[in-house]
C-alpha cells in the first residue's frame, strides 16, 4: 500500500493503451458491425420484397389464368358457332343441290314423257293411218289427207 | 504466526514476501509515498497484458468482417457491442474516444485481474529461478496499478469538462453548482467539488485495488494450507482453492465491469451541466 513512480507510468501506459484503441481497433470493429447491420437491413428488405414479389405474381398468374379461361370460352362459343353456320350452309347447299338435281329429274322426265307421247302419238297415228287405211282403203290417200291427218296428231 | 513443519517458511514471511513489489531499487520501499521508487513488477505485467489485451483486439479488428463473424470476432464485436450500448446510454456527447478508452479499460483490466488465477508461487518461483527475489504479478492489486488508472480517468473527466464547457463555464460551475449562485456559497460549492473530485478518483481506484488485493491474499492463505505438507492441509487448499479461484472469476470480470462502468458514469457527468 505504498505510493511511488509506479502511479504515473500506469497512468501513461492507460493513454497509450486508449489511443491506440482508439486508432486501430474500435473503427475497423465498428466499421464491420455497421456493415453488417446494413447487410441484414438490406436481406430483410430484399426477403420482404420477394415476398411482396410472389404475392404480385401469384395475382398475376391467377389473372393471366382466367384470361386464358376467358379467351378459350370465347374461342369454343365461336368454333361452335361457326361449326353451326357450316352445317346449316351445308344443309342450304345440300337442300339446293336436292331440289336442283329434283328439277333437273322432273324436266328429264317430263321431257322423256314427251317423247314417249310423242313416239306414242306417231305411232297411234299411224295405227290411225293404217286402221283408217284398212277401212278407207282406196278413198283415202296419205298425201292428200295429211293435213287432217297431222291435226288428228296434235290432238291426240 | 505458527509454522507447522521445518521445510514450510514462517506464514507471516510468506505473506510478507509475496506483498512486496519488485522495485527498481531492490529493497521494499518503507516510506509510504517515494516518487523515486518504480513498481518494475506491476509495470511489466501491466504492459505486457496492454500488450496482450491490444494484441487480442488488433487480430479481431484486423479479421472483421461484415460477413459471418469467427469465435474471435463474435466475441470481441460482443464486447464492443456492449461498451457501445453503455456508453450510448451514459455519455452524450462526442464518443469517439470515449468509447474506446472504455473497451480498453475493460480488457486490460480484465486481463490484469486474470493473472489472479495463476498459482501465487508459480510464477514468483520462476523468476526466483532467475535471480528476481521478489515478484507480484497482479497489476490491480498494487495501488499504484489502480489509482493510475482511475488518476487517467479523472483527467479525462477534467479535459471533457474543459472541452464541453469552455474553461470559463467549468471554473463557473466549480462555484455555483451543486448548492446554487450566491457569492456566499462560492466556497462551499468549491470543496464540494473538490471533495466530489477527490473521493471519485480515489475510490475509483480503491474498489478495483481493494477487491484484487484482498483476492490474492486470500489466495495466498489458502496456499499457505497446501503449503503445511499435510493431508488435511493437502485437502483444504484443493476445496478452499478451487472455490475461491471459482468465486474469484465473478470478481474478476465484475471488477473490471465496474471500472469501466465508473470511467463512462464520471465522464459523462463531465458532460452534463449542473
Amino acid at each position: 500500500m505504498n505510493l511511488n513512480a509506479t502511479l504515473f507510468a500506469q497512468l501513461a501506459v492507460f493513454f497509450v493503451l486508449a489511443w491506440f484503441t482508439m486508432r486501430f481497433v474500435w473503427p475497423p470493429i465498428m466499421k464491420a458491425l455497421d456493415e453488417r447491420a446494413g447487410k441484414i437491413a438490406d436481406g430483410l428488405a430484399a426477403a420482404d420484397k420477394a415476398k411482396a414479389d410472389l404475392v404480385h405474381a401469384e395475382k398475376k398468374a391467377a389473372e393471366e389464368l382466367r384470361h386464358a379461361r376467358e379467351s378459350a370460352a370465347e374461342f369454343r362459343s365461336g368454333a361452335e358457332k361457326q361449326a353451326a353456320q357450316l352445317l346449316e350452309e351445308a344443309r342450304t347447299e345440300a337442300a339446293r343441290v336436292i331440289s336442283v338435281a329434283r328439277d333437273a329429274a322432273q324436266a328429264e322426265a317430263g321431257v322423256a314423257a314427251q317423247r314417249a307421247k310423242e313416239a306414242l302419238r306417231e305411232q297411234v297415228a299411224l295405227l290411225a293411218v293404217a286402221g283408217a287405211e284398212k277401212i278407207l282403203r282406196k278413198e283415202i290417200n296419205p298425201q292428200a289427207h295429211a293435213e287432217l291427218l297431222s291435226q288428228l296428231k296434235s290432238e291426240l | 504466526m505458527s509454522s507447522s513443519t521445518e521445510n514450510a517458511p514462517v506464514a507471516g514471511d510468506y505473506i510478507v514476501h509475496h506483498l512486496t513489489h519488485l522495485t527498481n531499487t531492490g529493497h521494499k520501499q518503507t516510506a509510504v509515498i517515494d516518487w523515486t521508487i518504480i513498481n518494475v513488477d506491476t509495470l511489466f505485467w501491466s504492459v505486457s497484458m496492454g500488450v496482450l489485451a491490444i494484441i487480442f483486439m488488433v487480430v479481431a479488428a484486423r479479421r472483421a468482417t461484415s460477413g459471418v463473424p469467427g469465435r474471435l470476432q463474435g466475441a470481441v464485436e460482443m464486447l464492443v457491442e456492449m461498451v457501445e450500448t453503455q456508453s450510448k446510454a451514459i455519455v452524450h456527447g462526442d464518443r469517439r474516444f470515449i468509447a474506446p478508452v472504455a473497451l480498453t479499460v475493460f480488457i486490460w483490466i480484465l486481463f490484469m485481474n486474470a493473472l489472479d488465477f495463476l498459482p501465487v508461487d508459480l510464477l514468483p518461483r520462476i523468476a526466483e529461478l532467475f535471480g528476481v527475489h521478489y515478484q507480484r504479478i497482479v497489476p490491480t492489486a498494487d495501488l499504484n496499478g489502480a489509482l493510475g488508472m482511475s488518476l487517467g480517468v479523472l483527467l479525462l473527466c477534467l479535459y471533457y469538462n474543459i472541452k464541453i464547457k469552455g474553461f470559463g463555464g467549468w471554473v463557473h460551475e466549480l462555484f455555483t453548482a451543486p448548492f446554487g449562485n450566491h457569492p456566499l456559497l462560492y466556497p462551499v460549492n468549491f470543496a464540494m467539488q473538490m471533495i466530489e473530485f477527490i473521493a471519485k478518483t480515489v475510490s475509483h481506484g480503491m474498489r478495483l485495488f481493494g477487491n484484487m488485493y484482498a483476492g490474492e491474499l486470500v489466495f495466498m492463505l489458502i496456499a499457505l494450507m497446501g503449503s503445511t505438507a499435510t493431508a488435511l492441509g493437502f485437502f483444504g487448499h484443493v476445496v478452499a482453492g478451487s472455490i475461491w479461484a471459482i468465486f474469484h472469476i465473478l470478481i474478476v470480470v465484475l471488477q473490471a465491469f465496474i471500472f469501466m462502468m465508473l470511467t463512462l458514469v464520471y465522464i459523462g457527468q463531465a458532460h452534463e451541466s449542473h
